[in-house]
């Protein structure tokens, strides 16, 4: 529990009472998602979004459960099992559909969560674990991700398998090496394909695990909140429930009705055609491209055209490792002990040439590599690790920021007295707005 | 103006109050949390169905649900395998004795009562066309193969739990509750019999 004031849990069921005192599960509840959870009471709508992650991780899970009741992991019949899935199994499509646009809507959620977190600083004391386990859950999303393009057994995934397991063989001496040991072979066959459904099968089960680590790091300190000052008294605070279950409701609303736009109308508005071509080692295709949640990385893997000491192949996967890795350090990165960008001028433009160059490096993942091309994704690349390794460091010494709010009850106010008391409190002697109908 | 008190529900400072004076009538905070909770339960039961109706049969399992024999090579005495659905099925043309020894039989007697004529096609009470499925636990029964056991009266026996059936596939002894199941059948000609 956060706060002193935390309500506990007093069960008025007698059933939820007996169960309470031999397994406090309802207890556990209550105070992780229920009233017992008091949460800063200015959240806007981006804190959202690490409830509609987890809604993410569900729906992949419980689609990619049954999925895998008509799945197989054969080489020469995975193919012909999706398309089975497609025409013979009973709404196999719509579970296929929402399964693969599943992947690019729990993306989406994470890449807006992760700004989120940078734009106002999530990342910072006392949130560092919070902040580092949501990357290892970045991570651990794009090996899922990753592995399950591969099991359709296409074109894209078999040289997606191919390209992706050629990341090792960068690594000096010991790489080929090991890309054939991960492989099971000379080429993606069988025994890659086995391991890799096996493993697409396990590693959501492992980001629940870390998610569940994760919610329970948040809950020491309690959410973080657009002004990053930190909760001071009850006034700050709202419970849980009813409050943002009903927020987050709203919100899992919207995000269900765009995914369903996709899922119904654009579903292969993110995929690639090619992946209706079963799997051939003897030709690529054309153009090779990941799925759009890799794009950025992959620009920053074909940055490296000369060598330089080392061979600019291992140049390539080196950085495209630390684009990621460079987020573990964050905190000790940007010193600032302001927290949100709204009180930090120059770090808040900053943030935005971030944003805007990550969208350029997205762009050049995808394009066809041209000399143009080339030289965008070169200073959009150098540009991200300047961002993280320079400019952060620099601004959060240099830079003089707003003066805060005293609270967060403060920075809420509009002058009314009976909105700054605490909830449940407010109804002594508050007065409503509309007449009350008479008795 | 009134104060608000007795309210069960939270209520929140300047949210308009429609009755809060004795809980008589419908709060609108209530109203829309019934409408709001109940619309989500429907689309969580919509988002269920495509989730159990992937369970059922697919169509390439329905594509197999009629078999088409060919039954002019089986002597009298003699009986097939053939499969339906994935199940066997027994097909048998049965000698006149054997039809005899059906007909001999009480149906009071039986356990499932039928006669032969009632699980056979009218004119072709000798083509005796069952599920080689127990209706115990579902093994096949022995006796369709030349030398196997066909139990205490010379039908089936079902070697998992002792279940005996007789010409007719009823059964007669043993722990197995019906006859052996007549699937739906035609004969398309005098050689051709479909199944299903």
């Amino acid at each position: 529990m956060s706060f002193a004031w935390a309500k506990p849990y007093e069960p008025k069921n007698p059933l939820m009472k007996w169960v309470d005192e031999r397994l406090p599960v309802p207890r556990l509840v209550y105070g992780a998602v229920g009233g017992g959870y008091p949460v800063p009471r200015n959240l806007n709508f981006f804190w959202n979004f690490g409830f509609l992650a987890g809604l993410a991780l569900m729906i992949q899970i419980i689609t990619g459960i049954v999925l895998a009741m008509h799945y197989y992991s054969y080489a020469a019949g995975a193919f012909d099992s999706v398309e089975r899935i497609m025409r013979d199994v009973n709404a196999g499509w719509v579970i296929r559909y929402t399964h693969q646009n599943g992947a690019s809507f729990f993306f989406a959620i994470i890449y807006i969560h992760i700004f989120r977190g940078l734009f106002y600083g999530s990342y910072k004391a006392p949130r560092e674990m919070v902040w580092m386990l949501g990357v290892v859950i970045y991570l651990l999303m794009m090996a899922t991700a990753f592995m399950g393009y591969v099991l359709p057994w296409g074109q894209m995934s078999y040289w997606g398998a191919q390209v992706i397991t050629g990341f090792f063989s960068a690594i000096p001496v010991v790489g080929e090496p090991l890309r054939i040991f991960l492989l099971g072979g000379y080429a993606p066959d069988q025994a890659a394909l086995t391991r890799f459904f096996s493993l697409h099968y396990l590693l959501p089960f492992i980001i629940a695990a870390v998610a569940i680590l994760k919610i329970w790091a948040l809950h020491i300190p309690g959410s973080s909140n657009p002004t990053g000052v930190d909760v001071k008294d009850e006034k700050d605070t709202l419970p849980f429930h009813p409050f943002y279950t009903a927020k987050d409701g709203f919100g899992v609303g919207v995000a269900l009705l765009i995914f369903s736009i996709f899922i119904f109308f654009l579903p292969y508005s993110l995929g690639h055609p090619d992946n209706y071509v079963e799997a051939n080692p003897l030709v690529t295709p054309a153009h090779i491209v990941p799925e759009w949640y890799f794009w950025p990385f992959y620009a920053i893997l074909r940055s490296f055209t000369v060598d330089f000491i080392l061979p600019a192949k291992l140049w390539g996967v080196l950085a495209m490792f630390s684009a990621v890795l460079v987020l573990f350090f964050l905190t000790w990165l940007d010193r600032s002990p302001v927290r949100s960008s709204s009180y930090r001028p120059v770090y808040k433009i900053f943030f935005w040439v971030l944003v805007a160059d990550v969208i350029v490096l997205g762009y050049v993942g995808q394009a066809h590599i041209t000399p143009i091309n080339v030289a965008l994704g070169q200073v959009a690349s150098a540009y991200y690790f300047l961002h993280f390794l320079i400019i952060l460091p620099l601004v959060s010494k240099f830079e003089k920021p707003l003066p805060l709010p005293n609270s967060i009850t403060e920075s809420v106010l509009h002058g009314e007295k009976q909105e700054s008391a605490p909830f449940g409190l407010a109804t002594t002697g508050a007065t409503t707005a509309a007449p009350a109908a008479a008795e | 103006m009134a104060t608000v008190s007795d309210t069960a529900q939270p209520v929140m400072p300047g949210e308009p109050v429609a009755d809060a004076g004795e809980g008589k009538g419908v709060r609108r905070r209530d109203f829309i949390n019934i409408a709001a909770t109940s619309f989500a339960g429907v689309g969580a039961g919509v988002a269920v169905a495509p989730l159990l109706m992937q369970m059922a049969p697919s169509a390439d399992v329905q594509a197999l649900s009629t078999t088409e024999v060919d039954i002019s090579k089986i002597q009298p005495g003699q009986g097939i395998k053939a499969v339906w659905r994935k199940q066997p099925v027994f097909i048998r043309n049965l000698l006149p004795a054997e039809i005899q020894k059906a007909n001999a039989v009480s149906t009071g007697d039986l356990r499932d009562p039928q006669t032969l004529a009632e699980r056979t096609k009218p004119g072709k009470t000798n083509w005796l066309i069952t599920l080689g499925v127990c209706t115990h636990l579902g093994c096949v029964p022995l006796g369709i193969g030349e030398g196997e056991n066909r139990g205490e009266y010379g039908g089936y026996f079902c070697p998992c739990h002792g279940s005996h059936y007789d010409t007719a596939a009823r059964i007669r002894k043993g722990p197995a509750p019906k006859n052996l199941v007549v699937p739906e059948y035609s004969f398309t000609s005098d050689t051709v019999v479909q199944i299903g």
